[in-house]
């Protein structure tokens, strides 16, 4: 296996990882917006996953980011080899969908994707991407 | 979001978020003590390694903090209630000088503030809890003045799997502040051994372990029943730094509480009417379901309704009103109280108890209206 | 032009009279919530009464000609005919001119057609001889007319969600040399862009299908491009691809290969005409592809101003028409634009709710009865050290590209991405600490530049980068007029 690479989903992903403290302080944010506060893992991130699977339902009455950095560490210890994710909610009329989502934590070893192109006529290609991870069943993934 | 919207929480700077109690690895910079902290961070061993004569601003930090002005101002809204008052002073203190040494990098564990709140209805138990959650929070041990007030339908599921989430839920809301969980003997039936408190019961000890930074925990109800909770569960009790005793007042110190919700409310006795409130308390003192603050206020609402009457009666015979007349109680709105009837030996029966509002039907209208005019 | 008034003159009397008698001025009128409302700048002739100008405009924009016809009364004419209702004199203008302020029901207009509206509201008045000049600088659109057009194909939440990035701006680059490239060569810049962080790279307006560059195989290698940056981020990634073409049997066809690559944009210039455009919203919402909108000539009749179309109008217009991101200027790049106006373009594009703003150029309160918004997109002369300014003044839910501040970065396209993004993601996550952000914005690029060279080395190039020119159009700051509610 190659050297991998590091998705950039979400914002922050080009910054250095966020500490503990840089997380609840866009927690807090979120929170001090009136936005619920969701936490989300997967061990396919694929770009056009929308679903990663749900930790919990999203936590809509929080006062401070303590209550989402408590979910964070209980599913980082679940998960500790996925993708964990974690999105603010703004239910506001007109405003109705995320409005901040970054990783707050990745596996050890991100072996990338897989682009594969089927030629076809006139030249044109169809592309289609698959994760290398997914390659293998769910449970077997990133175990290294 | 019905709880901990409390005036301290909006003008709460916006950094205010990020700035963590933990450990000291980061304190809260509200009053400037992260930067000497991080300052101070390269000692390996500050006890030996600083230099003693090193000089802290006490000063400046006790300023900040107002400790003094939120000292004073529970002493003046609350009466009596001096013991509980100086627990209050002494957990304000210690805080402060915890600050004080972090901020030159003298680092220990943070005191532990979970608290118990022991006494019987009415003492004031609720009222300082939801203050404790602003105190905190100006001196700077909690990252947001609310309190989530909790029971056990609040905690406790119906089934299998119910428990842990709906706990938690209530945990991760009172982050930041403080829990208040009143009658929590409740939470925990031992003669059922299959009984979903328990699950609560254990996740509240690993928060009040683990989760020192982020939450305060205080537990209130009638003291004997907190003592044997505190001997079944006796791990709870470990946890709690401060047992207050919240004691019953006296009549001057209800006396006391009358006048101060009276006058929120912009009303006065008439000294006439200060005298029968004052006998009123004596007698009520001694009945059953007594409910110290609490008592006062009902017989004060009551009042309230018996002066509104009186007021619409005398208008309606054709007397011009002043605002003198608005704002008094007299004696009589408080010498209708069937609390006066054994003394007077009237038939009326006592299967209304005290806390029963007299004066909310015809009857007892009349009665207080003939009753007056005697 | 009318002739004078003359005192008791029948009004249905052949022959040619002031347009204020004919029913067109009326300073009584109270616009109804249904009203559709024009503010226009007009600058009479010299011994042209101000009313009369305006009643002029009211008429010749609605129902009148140049004479009385007894025709008008087979008609309910106190309908049809637009009001004008307020004058209101420009401070220290020279030659005087005035704000005219025309309600017009909305009867008047066909559904859904901004051709037809466009062609009573700026159809024939603009070339008046009783008029020096003459500026359409804001309309109130009401809520019933609104209903009859679709919109955005999938306005901002849409888009945000299609491309699964939230919480800050895109980032996005026009292809440089815009023309001249070979198709390959061009794939190159995209590819590089794409991979070094940027959401979207972009044909610029002019590039179509020239002979050294045909549109099919440049789409190839764009799309080549987008893919493979697609693998190597893990991201969706996406190249404006221009459809603009000489006829609608070739934007369609254009349109439709676009999508059989599978890009996730498209794009069009305001050249092609407002119902180009609305044929090709209806073709993307159907087809489920981004359209952006490039306002190629807007500035031909949008930026003097005494004459034309003020820019925010052309928003709306754009915005009921149907576009997902419309260039609405930068503030601080190379292009035309007063930091006011700008924001008040922004906010007319994005909000459901717009409150009067003279400071903004906001004549009218705009309710938009919840239609999606209009990414605005900030293009032209913007750097990674400008990113405090650029999201201070235009907020997050815009796309901010970095032409000449991505390819021109000396240590390649795909560094100067990489500067732009950290750039974006260091702001915003200053911004969401609390921080003071416009004004520690420097400091806080110089620190993420510490970790990210790209970033240290576009700051030492441009850093100091400004274009501080007057505005040529800053709104005046006139009495609030009436709200409409």
């Amino acid at each position: 296996m190659g050297t991998g690479l590091k998705i950039t989903q979400g914002t922050f992903s080009y910054l250095p990882d966020l500490s503990d403290d840089e997380i609840r302080a866009q927690i807090q944010y979120g929170i001090d917006n009136g936005w619920a506060v969701a936490i989300e893992y997967t061990d396919d991130p694929h770009p056009r996953n929308s679903y990663w699977d749900m930790w919990g339902m999203p936590m809509f009455d929080l006062e401070d980011a303590a209550g989402g950095m408590h979910e964070v560490t209980r599913c980082r210890e679940a998960f500790p080899n996925q993708y964990i994710k974690v999105s603010l909610y703004n239910a506001k009329l007109t405003k109705q969908t995320i409005a901040l989502q970054f990783i707050v934590q990745r596996p050890g070893h991100e072996p990338g994707f897989r682009l594969v192109r089927q030629e076809g006529a006139d030249r044109q290609i169809r592309y289609t991407m698959e994760a290398y991870a997914a390659q293998k069943p769910h449970g077997d993934r990133y175990a290294d | 979001m019905a709880q901990g919207i409390t005036p301290e929480k909006l003008i709460s700077p916006p950094h205010q978020g990020t700035g963590m109690y933990k450990g000291g690895s980061n304190v809260d910079d509200r009053f400037g003590a992260d930067k000497a902290s991080e300052e101070f961070s390269e000692y390996t061993d500050p006890l030996r390694e600083i230099p003693d004569d090193l000089e802290v601003d006490a000063q400046k930090l006790f300023a900040d903090s107002k400790v003094k002005e939120v000292l004073e101002k529970l002493d003046s809204d609350l009466v009596a209630l001096e013991n509980v008052k100086e627990r209050i002073s002494e957990i304000a203190h210690l805080l402060l000088i915890d600050r004080l040494r972090r901020s030159i990098g003298l680092e220990a564990e943070p005191p532990t503030l979970h608290m118990s709140f022991t006494g019987n209805p009415g003492t004031g138990k609720t009222t300082v809890a939801s203050r404790m959650g602003q105190i905190l929070w100006k001196l700077g041990y909690i990252r947001k003045g609310h309190v989530v007030t909790a029971s056990r339908d609040d905690l406790v599921g119906q089934y299998v799997g119910h428990t842990a989430p709906k706990t938690r839920e209530v945990i991760k809301r009172a982050m930041g502040g403080v829990l208040f969980i009143d009658e929590a003997y409740n939470i925990y039936r031992l003669d059922n051994e299959r009984d979903y408190g328990q699950e609560t019961v254990e996740m509240l000890l690993e928060v009040m372990e683990n989760d020192r930074q982020d939450l305060v925990v205080v537990m209130a109800g009638y003291r004997d029943k907190m003592d044997r909770f505190f001997s079944d569960v006796p791990g709870i009790s470990s946890r709690i730094a401060h047992h207050v005793d919240f004691p019953d007042y006296s009549a001057p110190e209800l006396l006391d509480i009358g006048r101060m919700m009276l006058d929120a409310q912009r009303y006065r006795f008439s000294s006439d009417a200060e005298q029968a409130f004052q006998d009123y308390l004596s007698l009520r003192l001694n009945r059953p379901h007594f409910a110290n603050g609490r008592s006062v206020r009902n017989a004060l609402d009551r009042a309230r309704m018996r002066q509104a009457i009186r007021l619409y009666d005398s208008a309606e015979s054709g007397r011009k009103l002043t605002k003198k007349d608005l704002v008094t109680i007299e004696a009589d709105d408080i010498l209708a109280s069937r609390v006066f009837d054994d003394l007077h030996q009237t038939s009326e029966s006592e299967n209304n108890t005290g806390n029963g509002l007299a004066g909310t039907n015809v009857k007892s209208r009349k009665t207080a209206g003939s009753k007056g005019k005697k | 032009m009318a002739g004078t008034s003359e005192p008791g003159r029948p009004r249905w009397l052949a022959g040619v009279m002031p347009y204020k008698e004919m029913g067109y001025w009326k300073p009584d009128y109270v616009p109804e919530d249904s009203d559709i409302i024009a503010a226009f700048r007009i600058t009479p002739q010299d011994g042209v009464e101000p009313e009369e100008a305006a009643a002029a405009v009211a008429g010749e924009s609605s129902t009148a000609t140049w004479t009385v016809v007894w025709t008008d009364r087979l008609t309910a004419h106190d309908n049809y005919q637009a009001k004008a209702y307020k004058v209101i004199p420009v401070p220290n203008s020279s030659p005087p001119s005035y704000i005219a302020y025309i309600a017009y029901k909305h009867d008047l207009f066909e559904e859904g057609s901004i051709a037809n509206l466009t062609s009573s509201i700026i159809g024939n008045v603009f070339g008046f001889k009783a008029l020096k000049a003459l500026r359409l600088e804001d309309m109130h659109i009401p809520r019933e007319y609104i209903k009859t057009y679709d919109g955005p194909p999938h306005g901002i939440i849409t888009e945000r969600e299609m491309v699964n990035k939230y919480g800050r701006p895109l980032l996005g680059a026009t292809t440089k040399p815009k023309l001249g490239l070979s198709p390959r060569n061009y794939g190159r810049v995209v590819y590089e862009a794409l991979r070094g962080g940027l959401d979207f790279v972009k044909d610029d307006e002019n590039i179509n299908s020239q002979n050294f560059n045909r549109w099919r195989d440049r789409y190839l290698y764009c799309m080549e491009a987008v893919h493979r940056a697609e693998e190597v981020t893990g991201e969706v990634k996406g190249h404006y691809l221009n459809v603009t073409a000489a006829t609608m049997e070739d934007m369609y066809e254009r349109a439709e290969f676009a999508k059989e690559l599978g890009s996730v944009i498209i794009m069009i210039d305001l050249t092609i005409g407002f119902t180009a455009m609305t044929s090709m919203s209806k073709w993307a919402r159907k087809n489920g592809l981004i359209l952006h909108l490039h306002r190629a000539g807007y500035a031909t009749y949008a930026r003097q101003k005494n004459h034309g179309v003020n820019f925010r109008v052309l928003s709306k217009w754009c915005r009921l028409l149907g576009v997902d991101h419309i260039h609405s200027g930068t503030v601080v790049g190379k292009l035309e634009g007063d930091p006011n106006a700008i924001q008040g373009y922004y906010n007319t594009l994005r909000e459901d709710k717009v409150a009067v703003n003279p400071v903004q150029g906001i004549y009218f309160e705009q309710d938009w009865a919840h239609m999606p918004g209009v990414m605005p997109v900030a293009s032209g002369g913007i750097h990674a050290g400008q990113m405090h300014q650029l999201l201070h003044y235009l907020g997050e839910d815009c796309v901010l590209q970095f032409g000449g501040g991505t390819i021109g970065h000396p240590m390649g396209v795909a560094a100067g991405a990489t500067a732009n993004r950290v750039a974006v993601e260091a702001m915003i996550q200053a911004r969401n600490e609390g921080r003071d952000y416009f004004k520690e914005g420097p400091d806080i690029l110089k620190k993420a530049a510490k970790t990210c060279s790209p970033l240290a080395s576009a700051l030492e190039v441009w850093g100091d980068i400004t274009f501080d020119f007057e505005s040529t159009d800053v709104p005046d700051v006139l009495e609030l007029p009436t709200p409409v509610s």
